[in-house]
């Protein structure tokens, strides 16, 4: 077996090295395809831990650091797991003024996670994020590809619970 | 190239097609300040400290990156463009600890210069600062990214001139940061230790480890017999930290300041310099002459040494065995003098003076300790010996000249010039001419091996041989030659590489600043030395000579290979988990 | 595709079948039902209503007759999910699933039009079925969204029937390079990203540049929290960018394009493949386009969640696969841009304004507009106003056409206090300039800009202190942190803006603020850190009072900030 850096003790994860491994086959030896094949990677293994980011360094002939740099550059890229489903509440300015504010501290007090964290369970991760683009929809939200708008605090919970 | 006429401060100025602002501005004698910018290293417009009204733009503009343009009206010192540079030094230091007077860079650091010359008394900002802790993981250098302002040289010489790539910025905004991925210690990733970072570094935000406090306490201790070693650079470069012009040559005055601080004997490494080139270069000849593996490359230089083993650890069986010169004086100092002054190898302290950061992590290799203890205690830099001669006030102009103790001292001009770029090579084909034909060198100047050039390669006649060598310095450069060996285009005998810009003389340990002005100065004052050196040649070194009749026995010998040589650890680039 | 001719041929075709949605009953289909597919219909489950639109008509047998289609943004989000059904062009709005039955009953299958679902003007209970009658249509200049109300974005016959490719064909067999920039340069196109610089200079300094191969490239990265044009355009057109590009390739002497989108924008990276790849498959990319011998294909790069990537040389270095961090201009894209070659670089909707000058000429385009702000722009009108939604307007109509006439107002009564303009990087415009034409140099005189087109109204309910810190808090949290100005400077300027806001400002933050914010506008390194001081200008330009307010009697107007003891 190739060294791969990770403890890859069962097959599942020899076969997320072995699709790693086709991802970054695309882009091997070209650093320009870094932010490509992150994000390819990041889809299969849900975020972008360490071994992710060394075999990636390693695949396209970039510094672990020049990864890493870039990781933590780009919003989108995670270096922790994220819950099953990913709460994105939308924080541009027609939502703002229409309540983003009140969204996030609904889902705060409901699940007790800030933006930036996973509850407990792994069941929800909470963001803010740049306009969705639904601002007719002001305040909205995004949970896992469902977009819901025109938000009103109590609504929060009744939402939430679809999501198991 | 054509030539673009454009007015600064209303005079007229003529300058090539390309150049920036402030080198035109140079050339009228106007000095803009800056920051992060760093001549032919680091020229990003980062820090804005550089700014200059151009007349019809729409913002000032950064003179360090800005090209010029016919006709350029450029004002460099207009109360606005004053008072927007203060201001955003104002920014820099509300975001900066002020702990100048316990900073290693108290009194040599540009951003304290620039806070003088700019007159700021207030910070008016008050708010989040950064926190990152300091990262002193590594026995060379330690990093302390609240002083860091940001500017990047370190980024740029670790990736551009060293392409070791072994910090990096991280995360984004007021939370950047430089540091190795996952803000990892620099003991844990692929960093050489070649301390060009701390070179560059404007503050006090990456700097070498101190280790004075060890050689004070064993000074201290009478029951230890402390011996210390300096390196060839050192003559002609620590006088720069206590206020001389760069290229002084100190070399007397420096002993009798060693003696003054309370070294039991003072000696060079010199001597072991010497030694290398006879057992190197009978390496070399053996390797020619029995088919071992070529080209053969030097291993005097530790931050080198840990380069190939990170980044080609294929191609270690190319490096000569030979310790360092300062290993092998380790090894020596614990037993062979120590057997010779009558002293318990135990109670010998071995303080080697250094150029260098990167031998403070040769020191502490695990198999430096051939003599039955730690080959070497301790490795202080230049900076830090010009800090031990501050503290107790010696003025070093002032001192008279003294001689280097026998016989660990005694040394020739081949091994000073190990100093400088090349040569180690001009000091091996000296003896390898004269060992191989019988025959007396007329001119031992070998001038195709000096100077800054990256790679330079001679090809020089030793009787029936065309020997072909190589020389390179700073690792961007021996990084040419290893991907020239591995793609086999690379038929040289013998390449030396020193990981540092210049040389030793242009070591992370010098003195600050370090520049190419600088180095050229060092350089010149290197071979000076060698010329007013009685011996010009290791093989003819008196004492080299009696340590093989009385110790050694012969180059390659038993002795040799327990005491001088070595073997290398492939690492790897990436870490394992 | 070979030749013009035989797309002449193909858009012959088209135009008849498709006639109906010029208003003329034709051929086999006597309804064409076009379902908004925006992104706020979709949102409120406007894939839903096409699923019950069909099924009704399948259980009347009534699929041959009628035709549903999915759009891209017509523009009223706020009334979403809205629809259009052509010949005739009655609008309905906020359709649910369940009026799917009515609508199929009485419109489709009898010819009357479900009169509850029709649009009334505020105030009125009178409804205006036609969306050609209603003021939020009739207002509006439609260049950049000219298919919106008539295209499936799928499907690259509809593009091509609304003389799509035409301009690509046009200019390939009947114009010189030289001539296509002469054109784009005396129609007076400016960059649509919001610096407004000459898009034909550009594209001639790159033309003209020494360096091969050269790169065209799409700036989709459209960040600005409140806007969402790009986004539409590319959902809802994504061939009118194709064409852009592909002709300016031509223009310059390039091979390949770039589009850098947004990673947040799943539907327009889908769309926009899909389209690139029946463009390749038409031969409108690819090799020896239309039998000229010209090559020009194009890719996806998507980026990462950095604002700053929207600053054109971040965005070439993001494509490079590195931190999207600026580097100094010069030298700018068109000599060094990507990877070190000559490169445009434009934004979706200037893009998407290319193909109508090649066709239409550079006087028709030039006709429409100011002296200096040549054209129209498109803005996503949101905040308090009735009409949420996206709007194409001349150059030069007023800010208070777009709210009043347009937007329809603010609701519940309340009272207008101002626009916001250009997002982080603009400034606001209060109700005493309501009056202000929209275009470059105007708005650059009140302190807002251009901006990409993100409008967003603002009543007395709004904090002009919680604005400026909203928006700064929003670049803190993007600068890339290269410089020190835009790193240090607008944290400090955020944290002074917090105190204020919490009822911790003290005497001299205003003086402070505005010294901090000049200098950072003075000495940043990029465009976002030039302009990330505009909001906090901008306010306190107008609402200085509000400012004073806070700090000397800790009171919020608009009773939205929470006054906190000071902290020590």
């Amino acid at each position: 077996m190739v060294a791969c850096g990770c403890k890859c003790e069962t097959t599942e994860q020899a076969q997320l090295i072995e699709q790693l491994d086709r991802i970054i086959d695309e882009y091997r030896g070209q650093p320009r395809g870094l932010i490509q094949v992150l994000h390819k990677a990041q889809e299969l293994v849900g975020y972008c831990p360490k071994w992710v980011q060394v075999r990636v360094a390693e695949g396209l002939g970039v510094s672990l650091q020049e990864v890493y740099g870039v990781v933590t550059f780009y919003a989108l890229f995670s270096l922790i797991p994220k819950g099953r489903h990913k709460i994105s509440v939308c924080a541009g300015t027609a939502c703002y003024v229409k309540g983003t504010k009140m969204v996030v501290k609904a889902i705060r007090q409901h699940l007790g996670i800030k933006p930036g964290q996973t509850t407990e369970d792994s069941r929800f991760s909470l963001e803010t994020v740049r306009c969705i683009g639904a601002c007719g929809l002001a305040p909205a939200m995004i949970i896992g590809k469902d977009v819901h708008g025109r938000l009103e605090p109590e609504q929060i919970p009744e939402i939430l619970e679809q999501y198991q | 190239m054509a030539m673009i006429t454009l007015t600064i401060d209303k005079q007229k100025v003529a300058v090539k097609e390309g150049t920036t602002i402030l080198e035109a501005a140079k050339q009228l004698g106007i000095n803009i300040p800056t920051l992060c910018y760093l001549k032919e290293i680091n020229v990003i417009g980062a820090c804005r400290i550089c700014m200059v009204e151009v007349q019809g733009a729409r913002t000032f503009v950064a003179a360090c990156v800005a090209p010029v343009a016919e006709g350029m009206v450029v004002r460099t010192n207009t109360a606005a463009v004053v008072k927007a540079r203060k201001l955003v030094l104002e920014l820099i230091l509300s975001d900066h600890p002020m702990e100048c007077l316990t900073c290693v860079r108290n009194q040599n650091c540009e951003l304290q210069r620039l806070a003088e010359a700019f007159g700021l008394t207030e910070i008016r900002f008050q708010g989040a600062t950064t926190d990152y802790p300091v990262d002193d993981s590594s026995p060379a250098i330690v990093r302390d990214p609240r002083k860091c302002v940001l500017c990047r040289r370190c980024v740029s010489v670790c990736a551009e001139v060293q392409t070791v790539r072994a910090i990096t910025a991280q995360e984004r905004g007021f939370k950047t940061l430089i540091a190795p991925a996952f803000n990892q210690g620099l003991s844990e990733v692929a960093c050489v230790n070649c301390g060009q970072c701390a070179l560059v570094c404007p503050t006090g935000a990456i700097h070498e480890k101190d280790d004075i406090d060890k050689v004070w306490a064993a000074l201290a201790d009478p029951k230890k017999h402390v011996v210390v070693q300096t390196a060839p650079a050192v003559r002609v470069t620590v006088g720069e930290a206590l206020g001389m012009a760069p290229g002084s040559i100190v070399t007397g005055k420096m002993v009798a300041g060693l003696r003054h601080l309370g070294f039991d004997k003072v000696f060079d490494t010199d001597f072991t310099a010497d030694l290398t080139i006879l057992e190197e270069g009978n390496e070399l000849l053996q390797r020619v002459n029995g088919g071992g593996t070529l080209p053969m490359i030097t291993s005097c230089s530790p931050g080198w040494i840990k380069f190939i083993e990170h980044f080609y650890p294929d191609l270690l069986p190319h490096l000569s065995t030979c310790k360092s010169p300062q290993q092998m004086f380790g090894a020596l100092a614990k037993t062979y003098y120590a057997q010779k002054a009558g002293v318990d190898p135990a109670d010998v302290f071995c303080v080697s003076i250094m150029p260098c950061t990167a031998k403070k992590f040769e020191c502490e290799r695990p198999e430096m300790n051939s003599s039955g203890y730690q080959d070497v205690d301790v490795v202080l830099t230049s900076r830090e010996l010009a800090r031990m001669f501050k503290r107790v006030g010696i003025n070093l102009a002032a001192l008279p000249v003294e001689e280097y103790d026998a016989p660990l001292g005694i040394s020739t001009g081949a091994g000073e010039i190990f100093g400088a770029t090349g040569g180690v090579m001009e000091a091996a084909l000296r003896t390898v001419y004269e060992v191989v034909t019988g025959k007396t060198l007329d001119n031992l100047d070998f001038e195709m091996v000096r100077g800054l050039d990256g790679v330079k390669e001679a090809t020089v006649p030793v009787g029936d041989l065309n020997v072909k060598v190589a020389v390179a310095n700073g690792l961007g450069n021996a990084r040419k030659l290893m991907d020239a060996i591995k793609a086999g285009t690379a038929d040289y005998h013998f390449i030396e590489i020193m990981c540092c810009p210049g040389g030793c003389i242009g070591g992370g340990g010098s003195p600050i600043p370090t520049n190419t002005e600088i180095r050229n100065k060092r350089i010149a004052a290197t071979y000076v030395e060698d010329k007013n050196m009685p011996l010009r040649k290791s093989h003819e070194n008196p004492a080299v000579q009696a340590l093989y009749a009385e110790f050694l026995e012969k180059p390659l010998g038993h002795k040799s290979h327990e005491l001088l040589h070595t073997k290398y650890t492939p690492r790897g680039q990436y870490p394992e988990q | 595709m070979k030749s013009l001719a035989q797309l002449e041929q193909l858009k012959k075709e088209m135009r008849e079948v498709l006639k109906i949605r010029d208003g003329v009953a034709s051929g086999p289909w006597n309804y064409h039902v076009m379902v908004c597919g925006g992104a706020g219909c979709i949102s409120s489950n406007c894939r839903d209503i096409v699923t019950a639109l069909k099924a009704e008509l399948a259980a009347k047998g009534l699929e041959k007759e009628v035709k549903v289609v999915l759009t891209g943004c017509m523009g009223p989000c706020d009334m979403g999910p809205v629809m259009i059904v052509y010949p005739e062009g009655t609008f309905y709005r906020r359709v649910k699933p369940k009026d799917a039955a009515t609508i199929v009953e009485e419109h489709l299958a009898n010819g009357t039009p479900v009169r509850r679902l029709l649009y009334r003007a505020p105030g009125s209970t009178e409804p205006i079925p036609k969306y050609s009658d209603i003021d939020f249509f009739k207002k509006q200049h439609k260049v950049v969204l000219r298919n919106m109300l008539y295209i499936d974005p799928l499907l690259i016959e509809d593009y091509i029937s609304r003389d799509g490719y035409g301009a690509l064909g046009k200019a390939l067999t009947q114009m010189k390079p030289e001539e296509v920039i002469a054109t784009v340069k005396a129609a007076g196109l400016r960059g649509r990203g919001g610096a407004g610089f000459p898009s034909g200079m550009k594209w001639e300094f790159t033309a003209k540049a020494t360096g091969s191969p050269k790169y065209v490239v799409c700036n989709a990265d459209e960040g600005d929290p409140g806007a969402f044009m790009d986004r539409s355009v590319l959902e809802g057109d994504p061939h009118s960018i194709i064409e852009g590009m592909t002709i300016c390739g031509y223009a310059i002497g390039a091979e390949r394009g770039y589009v850098y989108i947004r990673a947040e924008y799943p539907l327009a990276i889908e769309r926009l493949e899909a389209a690139i790849a029946r463009a390749r498959e038409f031969g409108f990319l690819g090799q020896d386009i239309f039998g000229t011998g010209f090559n020009f294909d194009i890719e996806i790069r998507i980026g990462a969640g950095a604002f700053v990537c929207g600053e054109e040389t971040a965005l070439l270095t993001s494509i490079e696969g590195r931190r999207g961090e600026p580097r100094p201009r010069p030298p700018f894209p068109a000599n060094a841009g990507l990877f070190g070659k000559p490169t445009v670089i434009n934004n979706v909707e200037t893009w998407a304004n290319i193909a109508p000058i090649i066709l239409n000429g550079s006087e028709w385009f030039a006709s429409i507009g100011t002296e200096k702000s040549k054209g129209t722009k498109v803005f996503a009108l949101a905040g308090r106003v009735n009409n949420t939604g996206l709007v194409e307007v001349p150059m030069g109509t007023t800010v208070r056409e777009i709210v009043f006439d347009i937007g329809g107002g603010i609701p519940r009564k309340k009272a207008f206090k101002a626009v916001q303009t250009g997002g982080p990087s603009g400034g606001c415009i209060p109700a005493e300039h309501l009056d202000v034409p929209v275009d470059y140099d105007s708005l650059g005189q009140l302190g807002a800009i251009m901006g990409s087109g993100g409008m967003i109204v603002m009543d007395e309910d709004t904090c002009m202190v919680d604005i400026a810190k909203f928006f700064l808090d929003f670049v803190v949290d993007e600068s890339c942190g290269k410089c020190s100005p835009c790193r240090i400077g607008t944290k400090r300027a955020l944290e002074t803006l917090e105190r204020i806001a919490n009822g911790n400002g003290k005497e001299g933050d205003i003086e402070l603020l505005l010294e901090l914010c000049s200098t950072i506008k003075q000495t940043a390194l990029c465009g976002l850190g030039q302009t990330a001081p505009n909001p906090v200008l901008s306010t306190i330009r107008y609402f200085r009072h509000e400012y004073e307010d806070h700090i000397k009697e800790h009171k919020c107007q608009a009773s939205v900030c929470e006054f906190k003891a000071a902290e020590e």
